[in-house]
């Protein structure tokens, strides 16, 4: 450890070393290890090597990657509720937490983790799913594992991990009335391309970064993998101890106050190096929608489907674009806001938060969809709170249905799937080829941008919904 | 874990770019068994049509490729979701080694975990071993060397041709010498356990069940030998 500037990456990173060897290679704790259902290869190596979890109490189950968001506690799909079971199985005997199926604090990993206290500043977090670095947003050292290694955290508690470059994000100026953290992040990914932060730590800072909610910071964290981010983060501040005030597991009283203390010297050293910096305008962010199929194909919904013909010098490009327009059923030169859909989904990891579920109803209240769609909650919790606000109601009323909590449409692991050839407008992350179901077409946006395509039936503008009387 | 010193054998040219992990292996595949194997999966929905009819665009089933254990693609390749059963696809159809212009981070150490070679070489490469291998043809990849040779090709007037790559320094000696990375770190239980207690002691907050059983880090004598 040295005495130079440190950024909050270089602190949470020295702050977990176990032991360095001489190639680089350093061995870290890790503070809090999610499984869930498609964690079973993992569990597997363990049985084969006849060996139990190093740490259960740093260990929990989380049931969401695989069930239904209808008609609980029933899994029709036997294969389905095989998987939800094989979790449940793993969890009482090696006797970790689970918040499973009946837990009325089930949810999307992501989502329960902080909720729950869990995810707290200062923590290394792990979780065989890719959008684990979604907890950064709080100041900790969160990133996604493959079952190899998911395998190695149950049976030591520890990572072998080279430590990422560093890069920072900064934002500048403030996001425009409707323009929404999940706007800024396909802003920056389309900026960057999928592999722009790739080998990195990325830490995001600014007046943006300042004045986002903590829902905000946690779908920027969770998106920056899209951009190929190894993980992401903001450092805590007031608001990040705001939204932790009360968790269940989160620290009180004496321990919260020597907490607090260490989590406020968690940020960055005012002359601390990053070995890239990039700097996005804040002011000039729109609502931002994808075309293709890739999360940097994004543009301005303001913008037209890209023209090949018109890039002749980069040949590899042209044909990318030409293949992704396929498979999308788009026409060049076509205005984005042209776009029919077929359906809508709110929900996944990236947009199901409360204040998410709010924007949405916002725009949807008083009015009609024209398309069918779903509705699925980041958690059971957030689901509670949004029936006691009403917002079922909303959704119910413009002809929406309102689901039970999980990964659902973003993945379609649990049956939940956009038809083939179906276009779908979703506040999710991927709009890989099939990523919603074989053959479905996906465009990524904001849950403000799905109401509103889901109000006019084609991609929209939520800027240009008229105001409803009274 | 297996180890990759050098392998000869026809390579397919790919040529995508940006291929995902979903790509690689649709998740609704994932439910399965990896004892039935993950082979059949691979690029499942690229090359089948939903009516389970070959699309011959995709080259990994021409026959001019037949046998490839070896990929060639473009930039990008293994982004996305950090299923391993990507890499199991890849193995179980019979690749050993991707070579391409950059990788996802997590595929890349999954595929090293499994004893499959992530080989970067620069954009140009990638393009002049895609033109090459275009109408079939095998390489040499030696992960000692870094170095991959063209040992086939429909012409021979590219015979011997040598190109370079990168890896990570540490990935490469886990591949040549096959290591198991648990086994590595249970030579560490003494540091572990030292870590363990003293993070207990100055951020006891960091453990939100402390009345959980765990790992017994301080029986020294043990050897690393995890309770049964």
């Amino acid at each position: 450890m040295s005495t130079a500037p440190r950024t909050l990456f270089d602190k949470l990173w020295d702050e977990h070393v176990i032991t360095e060897r001489e190639d680089g290679e350093t061995l870290l704790w890790v503070d809090r290890h999610f499984v869930h259902e498609g964690s079973h290869h993992a569990f597997r190596k363990l049985d084969e090597r006849g060996a139990a979890v190093a740490e259960p109490g740093l260990t929990f189950g989380v049931a969401d990657h695989y069930v239904p968001t209808r008609g609980r506690p029933v899994i029709a799909d036997p294969e389905v509720a095989g998987m939800v079971e094989r979790l449940s199985g793993n969890a009482a005997r090696h006797g970790f937490r689970l918040f499973g199926l009946d837990d009325p604090a089930q949810g999307i990993v992501h989502v329960v983790g902080p909720e729950q206290g869990l995810t707290l500043p200062g923590l290394l977090i792990v979780c065989g799913d890719s959008h684990t670095s979604t907890h950064g947003a709080f100041g900790s050292y969160a990133f996604g594992i493959g079952a190899s290694e998911v395998a190695h955290v149950l049976m030591t508690q520890t990572l072998w991990q080279r430590k990422p470059k560093r890069m920072r994000i900064s934002v500048s100026g403030r996001l425009g009335p409707h323009v929404s953290a999940k706007d800024l992040a396909l802003h920056v990914i389309a900026s960057i391309g999928t592999n722009g932060a790739q080998g990195h730590a990325l830490e995001y800072a600014g007046p943006v970064i300042s004045a986002l909610s903590m829902e905000g910071r946690l779908t920027l964290c969770n998106m920056s993998i899209e951009a190929g981010a190894r993980c992401a983060m903001v450092a805590p501040d007031e608001t990040t101890f705001a939204w932790l005030a009360g968790r269940p597991r989160a620290p009180s009283g004496a321990a919260l106050a020597e907490a607090r203390a260490r989590w406020l010297a968690l940020a960055g050293d005012p002359d601390a190096e990053f070995d890239r910096d990039i700097f996005i305008d804040g002011n000039a962010v729109a609502p931002t929608v994808t075309w293709g199929t890739s999360p940097e194909d994004a543009l301005p919904i303001t913008g037209r489907v890209p023209d090949p013909a018109a890039m002749p010098a980069d040949a590899a490009r042209r044909a990318y674009i030409v293949e992704a327009l396929g498979y999308m059923g788009l026409m060049p030169g076509v205005p984005l806001g042209e776009i029919a859909i077929d359906r809508i989904f709110i929900g996944s990891c990236t947009n199901a938060r409360l204040e998410d579920l709010r924007a949405a109803a916002a725009v949807l209240r008083g009015r009609k969809a024209l398309v069918p769609g779903l509705v699925s909650p980041g958690s059971s919790l957030v689901k509670r709170q949004a029936e006691a606000e009403g917002l079922d109601r909303i959704f119910i009323a413009a002809g929406l249905t309102w689901a039970d909590s999980g990964c659902s449409m973003c993945v379609g692991m649990n049956g939940d799937l956009v038809a083939s050839g179906e276009r779908c407008a979703s506040t999710t992350n991927r709009n890989f080829r099939g990523r919603q179901g074989l053959g479905a077409r996906t465009h990524l946006m904001s849950p403000a941008m799905v109401a509103a395509a889901a109000v006019t039936g084609r991609l929209t503008d939520v800027r240009d919904l008229p105001p409803l009387e009274g | 874990m297996q180890s990759f010193t050098t392998l000869t054998a026809p390579a397919c040219p790919l040529g995508l770019a940006n291929v995902d992990t979903d790509q690689l292996i649709p998740a609704r595949f994932m439910k399965r068994s990896r004892a039935q194997g993950y082979g059949g999966f691979l690029l499942h929905d690229l090359r089948f049509a939903e009516d389970g009819t070959p699309r011959p665009a995709i080259p990994l089933d021409d026959p001019r490729h037949a046998g490839a254990r070896i990929l060639i693609a473009r930039r990008n390749f293994g982004t996305g979701s950090s299923r391993e059963a990507a890499v199991y696809a890849l193995w179980d159809y019979g690749i050993a080694c991707v070579i391409a212009p950059s990788f996802g981070d997590i595929f890349a150490s999954n595929a090293v975990k499994n004893g499959l070679l992530p080989a970067q070489v620069s954009e140009a490469d990638a393009e002049t071993l895609l033109g090459l291998l275009a109408d079939g043809g095998s390489l040499t990849v030696n992960l000692e060397a870094l170095s991959i040779t063209v040992t086939g090709t429909n012409t021979t007037e590219h015979h011997g041709q040598r190109f370079t790559f990168v890896i990570d320094p540490v990935r490469r000696l886990q591949l040549l010498n096959g290591w198991d990375d648990i086994d590595l770190t249970l030579r560490h239980t003494a540091e572990i356990a030292d870590y363990r207690a003293n993070r207990a002691t100055s951020q006891p907050w960091t453990f939100p069940e402390p009345g959980m059983p765990s790992q017994a880090w301080n029986t020294r004598g043990a050897k690393g030998r995890l309770r049964p």
